[in-house]
């Protein structure tokens, strides 16, 4: 089974994350990831869905999401040729004599600290699913309190957009 | 809510959709009138062409139903449970081919359509069903009878909108109807909360559809149709696997134009029985579990299989690995995501089926021309020698009671093909899809895909007030019949004469026959008692009812009370046909197995016992 992410347009109703959710469940699909967020139209919305299936069912999880009525269009983006990104917030313990070491790894990962506190800080980052897991990795031995991470969003490389055709 | 925070929603009919293949903003007509929500649902299902709706009323749907009593258009049949308007809705559309309407009121008046929203989802029939919802204050409180309808109906419509302005009341009854009649048809609901029922608005006909992301394809790719077309002048054994779509899309002219030009051979599935004529030479019967010997034969040895708005439905295929294993597929069907969903096309045709046949038989036709045309009459004499050793047929119970088999038979033969038949599901089902010959579309409706039992009867009620002029026989069985016979109460009152031929067997007589077949002859629960204290008595239930109630227990008996029932015209008439508990429906493929092992009657598998010898 590969990754796939699929860059769903939909119409900004409500019930439309549920339409999409249940239809993942329905026909035994699992999800991965999932982002929802608005687009530069007020009545299209955006998600990003990852899941990992096979070419096949892949076809027919495409062709059941098409059959939703408020499903506008669906994109493919392929990892090679599309910016993909999650968003990491990370609560690192970090008392006084670990505070250096965790703001170099910090600033290795060129991520940011958002709140600081005597026992910890917190700590942002964005990126790949790959470099968030690094960062991650070397976060750990000084002991992650509380982490939570956003599903993935993805946009393609270059000037062509899938909303411009999509909604007119 | 797709984001974080609601937001309000965008002005009415902005963006535009963008052009192609998208319902067309037709101009306003009618000025503006001011009205109440209940008012303008009435209106607007006055101006989109409704002319029966099936429902009862309650608390939430009171303003619609005050609104109703004052519509000249719209005549409403009250029935005496939600399921029965549900089913009446889908034999109203499936015998007319128009939308089929049902109406409730909220909570469990919503929940009991949920069973005929289910079925009509499976066998893609347009219906739209109008429920009340509690007022929109009061809704996620657990308000008394508030149910989410709109959630529990989400897998089992194509389609739902809940109505939040009373100012969206026509165009949401627009959409509805047009994406329950377009593209793949299918349930929609359209749930309305009290308050907007009651709020005043402003009506105005016809409003603008707003659908961006609705935009099924009908004209089939003119390279995929050629391809198809040298396909199937080359194949030396193929078939035509004919399914729903091809009633559906009212395409059996093109059907039988294309059949004989090339003269393959025709099945068609239980949902298409009627598309082919049953007394047309090609026509081989119907495939599956159930099917004809020669159907299931011609599909397994098929090199080339012309499926026409047919799904691959398991009990076509039965074990799907060893189904048809040397056809090459062309599949056509309106709905994309039915392509190799479970079987591979090689030559996928998305579109409607009746622009499909007809650019196929043009295509075919120059194929033909320019082309070497197969010779198909070594097929045929392997296939007529099926049909010949294997021809459908029963054996007389040999306790001396009345075969189901015959009665259906004799029914068929006195009523004839211009009648419309429905059935709910089970062993008479399968007898009438086998033993009555169809020759017109739209007269056999059944419950296929969801296998409803308690179908036949408001089914029969939903086609007779679509085609009042039309002979309409429930063929049922005594399980069924005992789901849903109170709507012959409605069906006498409201003036609904239908036949009902109940096959009575005293017991769930299809699982009675895998119980004998499968579990050692275990009959767990399925004795009804019908026959050993009959209770009830079909012929005083049927009388209770407001319905002539007749009963027929010998062979001799089976035409003249066939007769008397057709002479009753007044009132609809049940006739309580004793038969044997031991009848059998053969041939069948039993589940799980292949088709090559169907059994033409028990332990006689004609296609194994060849390949073997």
């Amino acid at each position: 089974m590969t990754r796939h992410t699929l860059s769903v347009l939909t119409e900004n109703r409500p019930g439309v994350l549920a339409r999409v959710a249940g239809l993942f469940s329905r026909r035994g699909f699992n999800i991965e990831s999932l982002a929802v967020g608005p687009t530069e139209h007020p009545d299209v919305s955006r998600m990003t869905i990852v899941v990992s299936v096979d070419e096949l069912p892949l076809e027919q999880v495409t062709k059941q999401l098409n059959k939703l009525i408020n499903v506008i269009k669906i994109v493919e983006l392929d990892p090679d040729a599309s910016v993909q990104r999650e968003l990491l917030l990370v609560k690192v313990r970090a008392d006084a004599s670990v505070r250096s070491q965790v703001l170099e790894t910090v600033q290795m990962f060129r991520a940011k600290v958002v709140d600081a506190a005597p026992e910890s800080l917190t700590v942002e980052a964005t990126g790949t699913a790959d470099k968030l897991d690094a960062l991650l990795r070397m976060l750990e031995p000084f002991g992650v309190r509380e982490m939570v991470q956003s599903g993935m969003v993805a946009v393609g490389r270059g000037p062509r957009s899938i909303t411009a055709t999509a909604v007119r | 809510m797709t984001t974080a925070t609601p937001r309000p929603t965008p002005p009415h009919g902005a963006p535009q959709p963008p052009s192609g293949a998208r319902p067309k903003p037709t101009p306003p007509t009618g000025a503006p009138v001011r009205v109440t929500g209940a008012q303008s649902l009435v209106r607007s299902l006055e101006a989109i062409g409704c002319e029966v709706a099936f429902g009862i009323p309650g608390g939430t749907i009171m303003p619609a139903y005050d609104a109703l009593l004052d519509s000249t258009k719209v005549r409403h049949v009250l029935v005496r449970h939600e399921q029965g308007a549900g089913h009446a809705a889908t034999g109203y559309a499936q015998a007319t081919g128009k939308v089929g309407v049902c109406v409730a009121t909220s909570g469990p008046g919503a929940t009991n359509l949920v069973t005929p929203l289910a079925d009509a989802y499976m066998d893609s029939v347009p219906v739209v069903a109008i429920t009340g919802q509690v007022a929109q204050p009061l809704i996620g409180t657990d308000g008394f009878q508030e149910a989410d309808i709109c959630g529990i109906t989400m897998p089992v419509t194509k389609h739902n909108f809940m109505v939040h302005d009373p100012a969206e009341i026509p165009r949401t009854i627009a959409e509805a109807f047009y994406v329950a009649s377009t593209g793949r048809p299918g349930p929609v609901l359209v749930d309305i909360p009290k308050d907007v029922q009651q709020a005043m608005t402003s009506f105005q006909w016809p409003p603008e559809m707003h659908l961006p992301g609705y935009r099924p394809t009908t004209r089939p790719h003119g390279k995929q149709v050629r391809e198809a077309a040298k396909m199937i002048t080359a194949a030396r054994r193929p078939v035509l696997y004919v399914g729903g779509g091809v009633i559906k899309s009212g395409a059996h002219a093109e059907l039988l134009e294309l059949a004989e030009l090339t003269g393959i051979p025709v099945v068609t599935t239980l949902m298409a029985r009627g598309a082919f004529p049953d007394s047309h030479r090609q026509h081989l019967g119907m495939p599956g579990m159930h099917g004809s010997v020669s159907a299931v034969a011609a599909m397994q040895r098929a090199d080339l299989l012309i499926t026409l708005g047919a799904r691959f439905d398991d009990r076509v295929t039965g074990q799907l690995s060893t189904f048809a294993p040397d056809a090459r597929v062309v599949h056509a069907d309106i709905d994309p995501a039915e392509i190799s969903k479970n079987r591979h096309a090689d030559v996928p045709i998305v579109g409607d089926c009746k622009e499909i046949l007809t650019d196929l038989v043009a295509a075919v036709r120059a194929e033909r021309e320019t082309g070497e045309v197969a010779d198909l009459a070594k097929w045929w004499s392997q296939l007529d020698q099926f049909t010949e050793t294997f021809p459908l047929g029963y054996e007389w119970p040999t306790d001396g009671t009345l075969a189901p088999q015959f009665v259906i038979e004799r029914i068929g033969a006195l009523v004839g093909p211009d009648a419309v038949y429905t059935a709910g599901v089970g062993q008479h089902q399968m007898w009438a899809a086998q033993f009555i010959g169809y020759e017109n579309p739209r007269t056999w409706i059944n419950s296929g895909g969801l296998g409803t039992m308690g179908f036949a009867v408001p089914a029969a009620m939903g086609a007779k007030f679509g085609r009042p002029d039309t002979p309409v026989w429930a063929i049922d069985g005594d399980g069924c019949f005992q789901m849903t016979n109170q709507e012959l109460a409605t069906c006498a009152i409201e003036g609904a004469p239908i036949k009902v031929a109940v096959m009575n067997n005293g017991n769930l007589g299809m699982v009675r026959q895998w119980q004998n077949l499968f579990y050692e002859g275990r009959y767990s629960h399925t004795d009804l008692g019908t026959h050993k204290h009959r209770i009830p008595d079909f012929v005083l239930l049927a009388e209770a009812l407001g319905c002539a109630g007749l009963r027929c227990e010998s062979k001799e008996d089976v035409d003249s009370t066939i007769r008397k029932a057709m002479e009753i015209n007044d009132r609809p008439v049940v006739i309580d046909f004793v038969v044997g508990k031991d009848a059998q429906v053969w041939p069948m493929v039993a589940s799980g197995t292949g088709n090559s092992q169907i059994m033409a009657a028990r332990d006689i598998r004609p296609l194994y016992d060849e390949d073997e010898a």
